[in-house]
C-alpha cells in the first residue's frame, strides 16, 4: 500500500491509499462540517444539505444523479455527524473517472426549491423514525446535557420544528460558508490510478473558488447531570451516559479505547459479565468517540424498568471500580488482541480503509498505515490505561434515562 | 481471483465447504446446525434460542469466562444466531488463528457444559430478547409478516414468547442439543486464507467422531396467508410490512426473479426509492428484499411513515409492487447488472460475507454458486426474459401487517381479518 497526496491551487486536498491488490475502490468527499457548525437558527441544516446534495446540479437532475450512481454499479451513500459530512461510493476501478465526475459534480448542488420542500418531508420522517425507536431521544439529550453550551451538543438531525423552519436561502448561506475547497478532502482507498484521480479532480473541482471556512474551536470539560425522557409506551428502560475522554488529536486515544474495551465491549468486558451474562440487563456496553477538541465515553444500558434504579447504581459502582480495581495484565492483553485483530480484518475492505484514511486526515492531517495503528495499540501499557482511568473518571457522567418510569 | 469451491462430506454427514481467498489476511466460518426455531416444541417457543445462549456458557474444559477469554486472546470476532431453519455460529479471525478457533467451536457444539446454575441467568437473557422486540416496531412488523407469509413453524422468530421461555427446563435444552446439534444436516462453511487439505484434516480431527442425524430432511409445511392485520401502538409512525410469494432459491428462474426485485429495490434509482421516497417524500425508509426457506421464496417489503401519510404510502407501495409486472426497461436492467457485479466482487473482499453466503447456497442448492456462474446468469438476463417472467408471476396475494396508531384501509380480498 502506498500513500499519496496532492493539493490543488484552490486548496482542495486529495489523499489516497493505493493498493494494487484490491479489487474495488472507495472514493469519498469528506467535508469538514457538521452540526457543531450550526446555530439554533439553522439546526439540522448540515444533514438536510447532505440529502439535498443528491438532488441535482446544473448538469444533472436528482433522477440523473441516482441513475448514474447505479449505472456505475456503486454502493453509495452519505452521512452527517457533529463534525463531518461525508459523501462516498464504493465501486469497481473501471468506473473511477465516472465516479469522480459524479461525486464532484454533486458537491456543487443546485438546491432547487421544489426538491427542497419534498426532501424536507423525508427528513421529518427520518426524525420521526428515531423518535419512535430506542433510546427515544435519550442519546441526543445526553449529548446536550454533557456538552452544555458547547456546539458538540447540537443535535445532528435537528428537530421537526427546526427543520420545518429551514429555507433554501438559509441552506445556501450555510453551503457558501462551509463547502470551500479548502474545507473538503477528496479521499480514495483501494485499487485506482492516482495520477488519473488528480487529473480528474483538477478538471472537475479546479474551478471552485476558495474562501475561508473556519470552525470555532473551544475545548470543553463536559458537564455532569441527570435528566429523563418519559416514554409511557416503552417496555424497557434505557440509560445513556457520557463521560470524558481524549480528543482525536490526543495520543491518549489508544489507551482510552483499550480501557473502554476492557470496561464496556459488547462481549467479554466488565459490563458484559456484570449485566448481560447475569441477565440483569438486555444490553450494556460502552464505546469511545473522538472529536477535534474533545472526546467521550458513551455507555448504554437497557433493562426492565423495575431493575433500572438498581442497575444505574450498579453501573456507577462498576465505573468507580475502574479506579479501585485497576486493570489487570490479562484484561489488557485480551483487549489489545481483540482490537488489533479487528483493525487488520476491517482493513481488508477498501471501503473501510476509505473512512480510516479520510477520518485520520480530517482530524489530524495524518496518514497512518495499518501496521502503525496496530503498533500503537500494542504499545499501550498497564500504566497508560490506569492513568487514563484516573484522568477521565468513568463515573463522572451526564446521564439521561428514557422509558416508562417517571420516579427519578 | 480464484473461485474454486472445495467441498467434502464426512462419514457422519457433516458438510465442509470452503473457498480459498489467499488475497485476504483473515479466515471466517459459519457453522449452520439443523437446529432452527421451527424445531421448538409449540409449548417451548424460544427453546432453540435458549439453547444457543446456554451452549455459550462453557464447553469442553473451559467455563463460560475461560471460553470467552480464549476467543479474545485469538482476536476472534464471533456471532451466534437462530433462524427458523438453523442455529448458526460464526467466527472471523486472522488466518493463523483458524485452527484454534475451530477447535474451540468443536467443543462448543459437541461438548457444551450447560451449567444448571446458569439456567436462570440464561432465561433472563432470553426474556429480554422477547421484550426488546416490543420496543422495536420495525422488527415487530417484520416478525408478524413473516409469520403470516411463511406460517407455522417456518415463519417464527427466534426469541419465541414469554410462556415458552419461562417453561424451558435443563432437560429441554439437553434434549434439543441431542436431537438437533448433530453433524448430519450441518454445514461448516469456511472462507479466507486457507489451505484446503490441511483444513479438511483439521475438521476431520475436530468433528469426525461427532455422531447424530437430524430429521431436518422432513420438510416443514409452509402456508402463505393473504390477509391484513394491524397491531395497535402509540407511535409517531406506522410501520408497514408487505409480503407476497416469489419463487424458491433453487428455482431455475431465480436470477430472473432476483433481477426483477433489484429493479424494485436495489440502488438509488430503484422504483420504490424513486417513486415513494424521492418523488413524493412519503417516507425515509423503504425497501423490498428476497427471503427464503427451503423450497419457498417470498418478497418482503417495508416502509415507515407518519400516521397521516401512511395510507398513501401503503397505496403507492402496493401499486409499485403490482406495476412491476408490467415490465422493466433496458436502463433498469443494465443498472441492475452493474450493481450485482460490483456487489459480487466486493463480497470477495470479506471472508465473513463469503462464508455466510456459501452456507446459504449449500443449504438451498447442495452446492455453491461461484462468482462466474452468477455473473454469467446475470449477464444472460434480457428485458424480454425478465418481462416474460414478471407477466407470469404477477405480485399478488399480499400479506400485510401494520404497527401504529391507526389501522389502514386495505382493498379486498385482503381485508378479511
Amino acid at each position: 500500500m502506498e500513500f499519496r497526496n496532492q493539493t490543488l491551487e484552490n486548496g482542495l486536498e486529495i489523499v489516497a491509499e493505493c493498493n494494487d491488490q484490491a479489487y474495488s475502490m472507495g472514493l469519498g468527499f469528506f467535508v469538514n462540517t457538521g452540526s457543531r457548525d450550526e446555530t439554533s437558527d439553522n439546526s439540522g441544516v448540515s444533514h438536510f444539505l447532505e440529502h439535498m446534495v443528491f438532488k441535482g446540479t446544473p448538469r444533472r437532475s436528482a433522477a440523473d444523479v441516482n441513475r448514474e450512481l447505479d449505472e456505475i454499479g456503486s454502493q453509495s451513500n452519505a452521512y452527517t455527524s457533529e463534525e463531518h459530512t461525508v459523501y462516498y461510493a464504493a465501486a469497481l476501478p473501471e468506473y473511477q473517472t465516472r465516479a469522480v465526475d459524479l461525486l464532484a459534480d454533486i458537491m456543487r448542488p443546485s438546491l432547487r426549491e421544489g426538491d427542497f420542500e419534498t426532501e424536507k418531508k423525508v427528513i421529518i420522517e427520518e426524525i420521526c423514525k428515531y423518535d419512535d425507536q430506542p433510546p427515544f431521544g435519550a442519546h441526543e439529550k445526553c449529548m446536550e446535557l454533557y456538552f452544555a453550551a458547547h456546539p458538540l451538543g447540537r443535535n445532528v438531525l435537528g428537530t421537526a420544528d427546526s427543520v420545518g423552519a429551514l429555507t433554501p436561502e438559509a441552506m445556501r448561506e450555510y453551503f457558501q460558508r462551509r463547502y470551500s475547497p479548502g474545507n473538503i478532502k477528496v479521499v480514495a482507498a483501494g485499487c485506482f490510478d492516482f495520477d488519473q484521480l488528480v487529473a480528474d479532480v483538477e478538471t472537475c473541482c479546479g474551478g471552485w473558488e476558495p474562501f475561508q471556512a473556519a470552525r470555532n474551536q473551544t475545548g470543553t470539560n463536559g458537564a455532569a447531570g441527570f435528566d429523563f425522557v418519559e416514554r409511557e409506551s416503552a417496555v424497557q428502560q434505557y440509560i445513556v451516559q457520557i463521560s470524558g475522554g481524549p480528543s482525536a488529536q490526543d495520543a491518549d486515544r489508544y489507551a482510552h479505547r483499550v480501557l473502554s474495551t476492557i470496561f464496556g465491549d459488547e462481549g467479554g468486558s466488565r459490563l458484559f459479565w456484570a449485566f448481560v451474562d447475569t441477565g440483569l440487563a438486555e444490553y450494556a456496553a460502552a464505546g469511545t468517540y473522538e472529536f477535534q477538541d474533545a472526546g467521550i465515553t458513551m455507555t448504554f444500558l437497557s433493562c426492565d424498568p423495575d431493575a433500572a434504579v438498581d442497575n444505574l447504581r450498579r453501573l456507577g459502582d462498576l465505573q468507580a471500580a475502574v479506579l479501585t480495581e485497576p486493570v489487570s495484565d490479562k484484561e489488557l492483553e485480551l483487549a489489545k488482541s481483540k482490537i488489533c485483530s479487528q483493525v487488520v480484518r476491517r482493513s481488508e475492505r477498501p471501503s473501510n480503509r476509505l473512512f480510516a484514511v479520510g477520518g485520520g486526515w480530517l482530524q489530524r492531517r495524518q496518514y497512518q498505515p495499518i501496521k502503525d495503528v496496530v503498533e500503537a495499540y500494542r504499545a499501550v501499557t498497564l500504566d497508560d490505561v490506569n492513568e487514563i482511568a484516573a484522568k477521565y473518571p468513568l463515573h463522572q457522567t451526564a446521564t439521561v434515562v428514557s422509558g416508562p418510569r417517571t420516579d427519578w | 481471483m480464484s473461485q474454486q469451491i472445495h467441498s467434502h462430506e464426512f462419514d457422519n454427514g457433516l458438510i465442509l465447504v470452503a473457498q480459498s481467498m489467499d488475497w485476504l489476511e483473515s479466515s471466517a466460518f459459519t457453522l449452520a446446525l439443523p437446529a432452527g426455531c421451527a424445531k421448538d416444541p409449540s409449548d417451548r417457543r424460544g427453546l432453540g434460542n435458549f439453547t444457543c445462549e446456554m451452549v455459550q456458557r462453557g464447553s469442553g474444559s473451559l467455563d463460560s469466562r475461560e471460553f470467552s477469554e480464549a476467543l479474545d486472546r485469538l482476536g476472534t470476532d464471533r456471532s451466534a444466531s437462530v433462524s427458523a431453519e438453523h442455529t448458526s455460529y460464526g467466527a472471523a479471525t486472522l488466518a493463523d488463528k483458524l485452527d484454534e478457533t475451530l477447535a474451540l467451536y468443536a467443543d462448543l457444539v459437541r461438548r457444551p457444559r450447560l451449567p444448571a446454575s446458569q439456567m436462570e441467568e440464561a432465561r433472563q437473557v432470553c426474556l429480554h430478547e422477547v421484550q426488546a422486540v416490543e420496543d422495536d416496531l420495525a422488527q415487530m412488523a417484520m416478525q408478524h409478516v413473516r409469520l403470516q407469509t411463511f406460517g407455522e413453524p417456518c415463519g417464527r422468530s427466534n426469541p419465541g414468547d414469554r410462556e415458552g421461555v419461562s417453561a424451558v427446563t435443563s432437560e429441554d435444552v439437553a434434549e434439543f442439543i441431542d436431537q438437533h446439534y448433530v453433524p448430519n444436516g450441518a454445514i461448516l462453511s469456511v472462507a479466507g486464507k486457507i489451505d484446503w487439505p490441511r483444513l479438511r484434516d483439521q475438521v476431520e480431527q475436530q468433528f469426525g467422531s461427532w455422531q447424530g442425524a437430524s430429521d431436518s430432511h422432513s420438510q416443514s409445511q409452509v402456508v402463505h396467508r393473504a390477509e391484513y392485520s394491524h397491531v395497535e401502538h402509540d407511535s409517531a409512525q406506522v410501520h408497514i410490512a408487505v409480503s407476497y410469494p416469489s419463487i424458491p432459491y433453487d428455482h431455475a428462474d431465480f436470477f430472473v426473479a432476483r433481477g426483477a426485485l433489484g429493479v424494485l429495490s436495489d440502488g438509488m434509482s430503484s422504483r420504490l426509492f424513486t417513486h415513494v421516497r424521492e418523488e413524493k417524500g412519503l417516507c425515509y425508509t423503504i425497501y423490498a428484499t428476497y427471503s427464503a426457506v427451503l423450497h419457498h421464496g417470498r418478497v418482503l417489503s417495508y416502509a415507515a411513515t407518519s400516521t397521516e401519510r401512511a395510507q398513501e404510502t401503503l397505496d403507492v407501495m402496493l401499486s409499485e409492487l403490482v406495476r412491476l409486472s408490467d415490465g422493466i426497461d433496458d436502463g433498469e436492467l443494465n443498472r441492475l447488472k452493474a450493481r450485482v457485479k460490483s456487489a459480487l466482487i466486493m463480497q470477495q473482499e470479506s471472508s465473513t460475507a463469503r462464508s455466510g453466503a456459501m452456507a446459504g447456497d449449500w443449504y438451498h442448492l447442495g452446492r455453491v454458486r461461484t462468482k462466474d456462474e452468477i455473473t454469467k446468469a446475470i449477464d444472460g438476463l434480457t428485458v424480454d426474459t425478465v418481462n416474460a417472467y414478471l407477466a407470469e408471476n404477477r405480485a399478488s396475494d399480499f400479506s400485510i401487517v401494520t404497527v401504529g396508531a391507526e389501522p389502514l384501509r386495505v382493498a379486498e380480498p385482503l381485508a378479511k381479518k
